[in-house]
């Protein structure tokens, strides 16, 4: 029991614990110990009672039999609890495990808090497990590749600005066969909405894109796109612990938004690039407020919706369930107005998951896990057991998700568990059922 | 005999009340310094009404997702807290103590009802105990400070009841009482026992945290 016995190779983690020596360790460690942390971690190493109750809240513990190994408590002990004993003084082969779990083990979705009495941040101790392992080079090969695209081109894909423009030209030209008057508006100056996708879009997922473009043409929406890099929301410099990136990415973000002088930012169905804004990279800035307002879709939705600016040619049929992303729910508490907007596109009930809302149980991609690659596939997939049977047991056909991560995650969820579910975008709903000119 | 009830009601007694209050001003302080020069991102979003509104629904029994997943421990652990802490207050014996010395007074339990409280205690323990013992994912994670506290904070009530019941060498009980209190009390500010002074702002930062800026509750 216990991280030593299931490493899982990885040329990232391999090569990079090849280039480390006791003594580099202790002094990266004590590096960030001393420098980036306080009171935070020092309160929480302390006071933590060992009282396991936190156990439960863990899909990874839920899904592996109870395995302690993989509760949240159980995932400290293995990892900044040794370094904090040790003065960070520890083998390479420890680092590699260390890696293992905080970047592939936990999806940072901070459910463990709402069971922990004295009010510990797991996914705050697991960040920063990450950051020192970023900092030692120690990083799973598939996720610093895209935060390398990060640094390169400011998104996670490697998109070229060419291209971006291109794809953007693409699908404005496709979507003028059904919407005659649609247009992608690039770089329009003080536009209400500055909207911002993560790079997967351009790259694979260009129907969401036009869907958007399709949605904000028939809302009326007066909208813009960037042209220049900024455009990208998402964020996994923040999951690979490169938190000077993340503040760069930020930065960029909210500098292309202030340049068009728009009025608001509204970010695609992404979970992850939001916790990215509210959380960690506003933070590393220095912004406790950020420059430029920033909404999640969903809430954007939702508007449109109450306003009556979204016409239904018909209803979406029913029951769905509703899978609540960690990072706009527990992370922004947007639980009930997903829900309004659900229940307003569908034609039925929403039958709930047992657990739902602020205490929903991760899809087990989110926290930069799914990033990580084809090698640690297997052991995700291990972990959602317990969101599979969540999702079984509502016995209905489609699940809808706001997230890309999400997604992304629950596919391979509902694929490997056989559960036969569709899993649907919020645009993908109401683009299907919005009324179409023609 | 005499000689060692003087010491440990006399200087015994002075160093270890020193010992809590000044190590407990002293790690709260430290702690705070830390805080105000390493947390700043995580202090400005600290609120008062979001702290309250955490620490009030977690004091509640069952109303926390922790709580409800767990009834055994939730009775367990409200129960030993509250006895812990009020026994030793309203022990007709302990105000006697103050009176006597200071002359301070203030009501007091029922002797019956201490008795009960500190058997609670003793009780809350052995839950405890056994969770570390049998439970997998418990024992799993448990250190040797995680016993030593555990003994630390039962043992004055154990001996208070075998004192008062008295079992054994009432002296000698009583003796050992007032020695593991005063281990207890020195204890706190330096081992997990700071539990007492530092889970408050953790609660409260979590709250902070969870009400003001990612607008959910977190029980
Ligand atoms: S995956 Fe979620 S519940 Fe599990 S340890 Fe990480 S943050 Fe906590
Ligand atoms: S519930 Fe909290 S105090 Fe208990 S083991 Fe988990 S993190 Fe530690």
């Amino acid at each position: 029991m216990g991280i030593q016995d299931r490493l899982i190779e990885d040329v990232g983690l391999r090569e990079g614990v090849k280039r480390l020596t006791e003594d580099k360790i202790e002094q990266v460690v004590q590096a960030v110990l001393k420098g980036e942390t306080g009171a935070r971690l020092a309160a929480y190493n302390e006071i933590c009672m060992r009282c396991g109750l936190c156990s439960e809240a863990c899909h990874f513990y839920l899904s592996h039999d109870g395995d302690p190994s993989y509760s949240p408590v159980g995932k400290v002990q293995q990892t900044m609890a040794v370094l904090l004993k040790k003065k960070g003084r520890v083998s390479p082969d420890f680092i590699y495990g260390m890696a293992q779990i905080a970047y592939t083990e936990c999806n940072l979705c901070r459910r463990c808090v709402h069971f922990c009495p004295v009010g510990i941040d797991t996914g705050y101790i697991m960040s920063t497990v990450r950051r020192i392992c970023h900092k030692l080079g120690v990083t799973p090969q598939y996720i610093q590749d895209t935060a390398h695209s990060h640094s390169a081109t400011f998104n996670q894909m490697w998109v070229k600005d060419d291209e971006w423009i291109d794809t953007l030209q693409w699908q404005e030209d496709e979507a003028r066969d059904e919407f005659p008057s649609l247009r992608i508006p690039l770089d329009k100056e003080g536009a209400d909405i500055y909207y911002s996708v993560i790079a997967p879009e351009p790259k694979f997922r260009t129907q969401l894109i036009y869907q958007a473009a399709a949605i904000f043409t028939a809302a009326g929406v007066d909208w813009t796109m960037p042209s220049e890099p900024g455009w990208d929301n998402s964020d996994m410099c923040m999951f690979t612990g490169d938190f000077e990136m993340m503040g760069r990415l930020k930065r960029r973000h909210f500098e292309s938004a202030q340049k068009l002088k728009v009025k608001r930012i509204v970010m695609g169905e992404c979970g992850h690039a939001f916790r990215s804004v509210y959380d960690m990279g506003n933070r590393w800035v220095a912004w406790k407020m950020y420059p430029v307002p920033v909404i999640h879709s969903i809430e954007f939705f939702w508007e449109l919706m109450k306003q009556g600016k979204i016409k239904l040619a018909k209803k979406y049929p029913g029951p769905v369930t509703v899978h609540d992303p960690c990072n706009v729910v527990r992370g922004r508490g947007h639980h009930e107005k997903l829900r309004e907007l659900v229940r307003f596109l569908i034609d039925g009930d929403i039958v709930e998951m047992a657990s739902n809302r602020e205490h929903a149980i991760c899809c087990t991609a989110g926290g930069g896990v799914i990033n990580c690659g084809p090698p640690f596939k297997n052991v995700r997939l291990a972990g959602s057991k317990a969101k599979a049977e969540e999702l079984k047991a509502t016995g209905v056909k489609t699940i809808v998700a706001p997230c890309h991560n999400c997604h992304g995650g629950l596919e391979d969820t509902v694929h490997r568990y056989k559960l036969g579910m569709d899993i649907k975008f919020l645009g993908d709903i109401i683009y299907e059922c919005m009324e179409k000119p023609s | 005999m005499h000689e060692i009830y003087n010491l440990v009601t006399g200087p015994l007694a002075w160093l270890a009340w020193g010992i809590f209050i000044v190590g407990s001003i002293y790690r709260l302080a430290i702690m705070y310094i830390l805080a105000k020069k390493k947390d700043g991102p995580s202090l400005a979003y600290m609120s008062w009404g979001f702290s309250l509104r955490s620490i009030i629904n977690w004091l509640i029994p069952f109303n926390a997702l922790g709580w409800r997943r767990n009834p055994v421990m939730t009775v367990a652990t409200f129960a030993f807290h509250i006895c812990l802490v009020l026994a030793p207050i309203f022990l007709l014996a302990h105000v006697a103590l103050w009176d006597q010395f200071f002359g301070v007074e203030y009501p007091v339990f029922r002797e019956n009802v201490t008795d009960i409280m500190s058997m609670i205690v003793v009780a809350g323990g052995l839950v405890f105990a056994g969770r570390r013992l049998f439970q997998k994912e418990v024992r799993y994670v448990t250190t040797c400070q995680d016993w030593l506290i555990l003994v630390i904070a039962v043992l004055p009530f154990l001996t208070g009841i075998l004192a008062y019941h008295q079992i054994f060498n009432y002296q000698t009980m009583v003796i050992l009482h007032i020695l593991t209190g005063e281990i207890m009390l020195a204890a706190i500010p330096f081992t997990r026992l700071s539990h007492m002074l530092f889970a408050v702002f953790t609660r409260a930062y979590m709250g902070s945290e969870f009400g003001g800026v990612r607008r959910v509750k977190d029980w």
